[in-house]
Order: structure tokens, then C-alpha cells, then sequence
């Protein structure tokens, strides 16, 4: 227990997606403007990623890998070069799902994310943490508590970030440095704070 | 008259729509492979040779494309194309591909390269989609260099790993700036050189 505990505390500070992998830069910056706003893009990143790591985690193990297909009568044939075919095609595949699931039965969430749903298709930091779970070779218990962590990573990071923004509206930068130059900096002193998480150790 | 806009299509994303500062588009690679000469110069070339050949792609098939699908066909021509970069990385230049790590394969995801498909190719005849993602592609790359030449020479007093700078470590006289290895120095040098770029074109600048 204690070491998925551990994974899930590592990636949500220590190796959080958008502070210290810039995984999801562009709606993190994009989408960061109000606190509200940002907690339901969170949200959905959170729910995606618990969601498609453990399905790419079980596709990679019992389908691609050399050798996984042995019970199909092939046990010569390694696929993984099909991965990231595979992968974007299961986010794209489960955010279509999401949609429409969510549209059915909760469409007072569905009204406040909607607009983000389709575009977390190409969200680096969904499809980063499947590619992270790949290259570390997690089991599927360790992926689901990756994508977990991962996930909410990226929930604090936004929120964090869009409560500074809102208090910046106050602010009287220089012209150039105005929106998008600001919101930079802001990101790298916070991305600099959660450094001083590094030696954060469970058990 | 064609020669002209040719130029203009190839040279126009690399100052004045520069993907990365004015559009806010790809910045997730942008930051992360900048520690090293290197790295970012094989990531340039990964992320120019996929724009421009999937908004080639793209752009033949753009009449036969429904426009109900069209993001997961235009996804799935790029996936394609990243797979092939990522293969040949891996088969001729092993250790740069295992330092790029995940970021080879995040060029899926990576805006850039969705926002030409579908901002550009879908409208446009083959040859100026395969010269727009060349421009973007230079752009990005422009970018990336400059962060990784800064990171470079003053982290580690390096450029594409040969010593410029001596380090006090071996000998010299230059102390290297950690704070420049670390990755959040690349969010303060892009915010700098968008408030350079945003002075020396005002237009660009947001007011709200």
C-alpha cells in the first residue's frame, strides 16, 4: 500500500505533469484565467487520466508487448510500435465516451466542461502520463495509482495557478510583459516552490 | 506573384505568428528538451519534417475527409508520421532518442501541429501546406534554440556539449548558473524573450 501511496505522492508534487515536465502547457495556460473554470478543467484531466492509464497499461501488457499475444497462437509478435496509434486512439475513443455519458446524466457538468471535453484529446498531459507509465514499465495496480497522482497533479497545479491570475488582474505589469509573458513567469516561480518538495519520501 | 507568397508562407511564422510566442501553441516540448543544444535541435528537426509532411498529407486528402471525423483522421496521418520519426530516431540515434524520452512521441499531441492540419491544410492546396508546416516547424524551432543556447552556454558553458565557458570545476574561471539546468528557467527566459519580441512588435501585445 504504502508504495502506491508513494507514486501517488510523487507524481502529484514532486513530479507534477505541467510544473516540472511541462506536459498540458497549452490549456494550462490557456484555461487558467478563473478559479472556477480551472477546477472543472482539472477535474476532467483527473478523471481522464485514472481512466486511460490503466486501459493503455492493459492494452500494452496483454496485446502489444513481445509475447503478450501467446494466447491468440503468436507468440513471436511484438506490436509495440503501434503504441502511440494505439494510445491517442483509446483518449480520443474514451473523451468521445466521457461526452456523451456525461451528457446523458450530468449535464449540469457537462454545461461547465463541455467545451473542454473534445479538446482534451490532444492534451499533452493525458497522453504524457500514458507515455510516462510506458517508458517506467508500471504494473496495472501502479498504473492506476499513477494516473491518479498524475491527474491530480494537474488539478492543484491549474488551480493554484488560476487563483494567482485572478489576484494579477490587479497588477500593472509593462506592455509587452502583459497576459501571456506574465503568466510565464508566474508559472516558473511556482514550478520553483514545488521544487522544494523534492525530498518528499513515504515509508 | 507566387514567388512572393511562397516566401511570405515560409517566413512569415518565424517572427510575426510565431507559434510558440504569439499563439501560445506547443510550449509543452518547447520547455522541456531546452537543457541541451542537442536535444532541441533533434527535436526542431522531429517537429518540422512532422508538420510539414502531415500537412502534405492532409492537404491531398482534404476533399475526401468528412468533416464529422476529420480530427481523428488528421490524428491519426500525424500519429503516423511520429511513429515513423520515432522508429528512425531509435534505429540511428539511440542515446538522443532515449534523452528526448517521452517528448518524441508527445509531437502527437503537440498544438502545433493539430492547429496547422486543421487551421491550414484543410483549406490549402498541398505544396503551400507543405511550405506553412516548414515555416511553423522553423518557428517552433527558432524558439527552441535560442532557450536551449541560453540554458547552454550559461548552465553548463556549453554549446552542442564542447566547452566555450572553462568551470571553475576543471580548472577555469566561470561558475556555472544551476538555476538555468533547472526546469524552470525555461518558463522565465520564454516569458523574456515573448516581452522582447512583444516590444519590438507592438502589435502583438494583449490588452485587457
Amino acid at each position: 500500500m504504502g508504495h502506491y501511496l508513494d507514486i501517488i505522492l510523487t507524481s502529484l508534487f514532486i513530479e507534477n505533469l505541467p510544473l516540472a515536465f511541462f506536459l498540458g502547457m497549452c490549456t494550462f495556460l490557456a484555461i487558467s484565467k478563473k478559479v472556477k473554470t480551472a477546477a472543472g478543467l482539472g477535474i476532467a484531466v483527473l478523471t481522464l487520466t485514472t481512466i486511460t492509464v490503466p486501459i493503455n497499461n492493459f492494452i500494452l501488457n496483454d496485446l502489444l508487448k513481445p509475447g503478450a499475444l501467446a494466447w491468440a497462437g503468436q507468440p513471436d509478435v511484438d506490436l509495440t510500435f503501434l503504441g502511440f496509434l494505439i494510445y491517442i486512439g483509446v483518449i480520443a475513443a474514451v473523451v468521445q465516451i466521457m461526452e456523451m455519458v456525461m451528457d446523458r446524466f450530468m449535464p449540469g457538468l457537462y454545461n461547465t466542461l463541455g467545451i473542454f471535453l473534445p479538446l482534451l484529446t490532444v492534451n499533452c498531459a493525458i497522453f504524457g502520463a500514458t507515455l510516462f507509465m510506458v517508458e517506467r514499465d508500471y504494473t496495472f495496480g501502479e498504473s492506476v495509482a499513477y494516473g491518479i497522482g498524475s491527474g491530480g497533479g494537474f488539478l492543484l497545479a491549474v488551480v493554484a495557478l488560476a487563483g494567482i491570475r485572478e489576484k494579477l488582474e490587479y497588477s500593472n505589469p509593462p506592455a509587452g510583459l502583459r497576459g501571456l509573458g506574465l503568466t510565464f513567469i508566474t508559472a516558473g516561480l511556482m514550478a520553483l516552490a514545488f521544487m522544494g518538495l523534492g525530498g518528499l519520501k513515504l515509508g | 506573384m507566387a514567388e512572393t507568397t511562397t516566401r511570405e508562407l515560409l517566413l512569415r511564422p518565424i517572427f510575426h505568428r510565431n507559434p510558440i510566442a504569439l499563439l501560445v501553441l506547443g510550449i509543452c516540448s518547447a520547455l522541456a528538451v531546452t537543457g541541451k543544444m542537442d536535444t532541441a535541435f533533434v527535436m526542431s528537426v522531429c517537429v518540422t519534417v512532422v508538420v510539414a509532411c502531415s500537412s502534405f498529407v492532409i492537404s491531398l486528402v482534404r476533399h475526401h475527409i468528412p468533416s464529422s471525423v476529420r480530427i481523428g483522421i488528421q490524428i491519426m496521418v500525424i500519429a503516423t508520421m511520429v511513429i515513423l520519426v520515432d522508429q528512425i530516431l531509435k534505429a540511428f540515434l539511440f542515446d538522443l532518442s532515449k534523452q528526448l524520452s517521452i517528448y518524441v512521441g508527445l509531437i502527437i499531441t503537440n498544438c502545433i501541429v493539430m492547429g496547422r492540419a486543421e487551421g491550414f491544410a484543410m483549406n490549402n492546396p498541398p505544396k503551400a501546406s507543405f511550405i506553412d508546416g516548414l515555416g511553423n516547424g522553423l518557428g517552433y524551432g527558432f524558439i527552441l534554440m535560442t532557450v536551449a543556447f541560453i540554458r547552454e552556454l550559461f548552465g553548463s558553458g556549453s554549446l552542442f556539449g564542447i566547452e566555450i565557458l572553462k568551470l571553475t570545476s576543471n580548472g577555469g574561471w566561470y561558475v556555472r548558473n544551476g538555476l538555468l539546468l533547472l526546469p524552470a528557467s525555461a518558463f522565465f527566459l520564454i516569458a523574456l524573450l515573448i516581452w522582447l519580441m512583444r516590444t519590438v512588435d507592438p502589435e502583438q501585445q494583449e490588452n485587457d
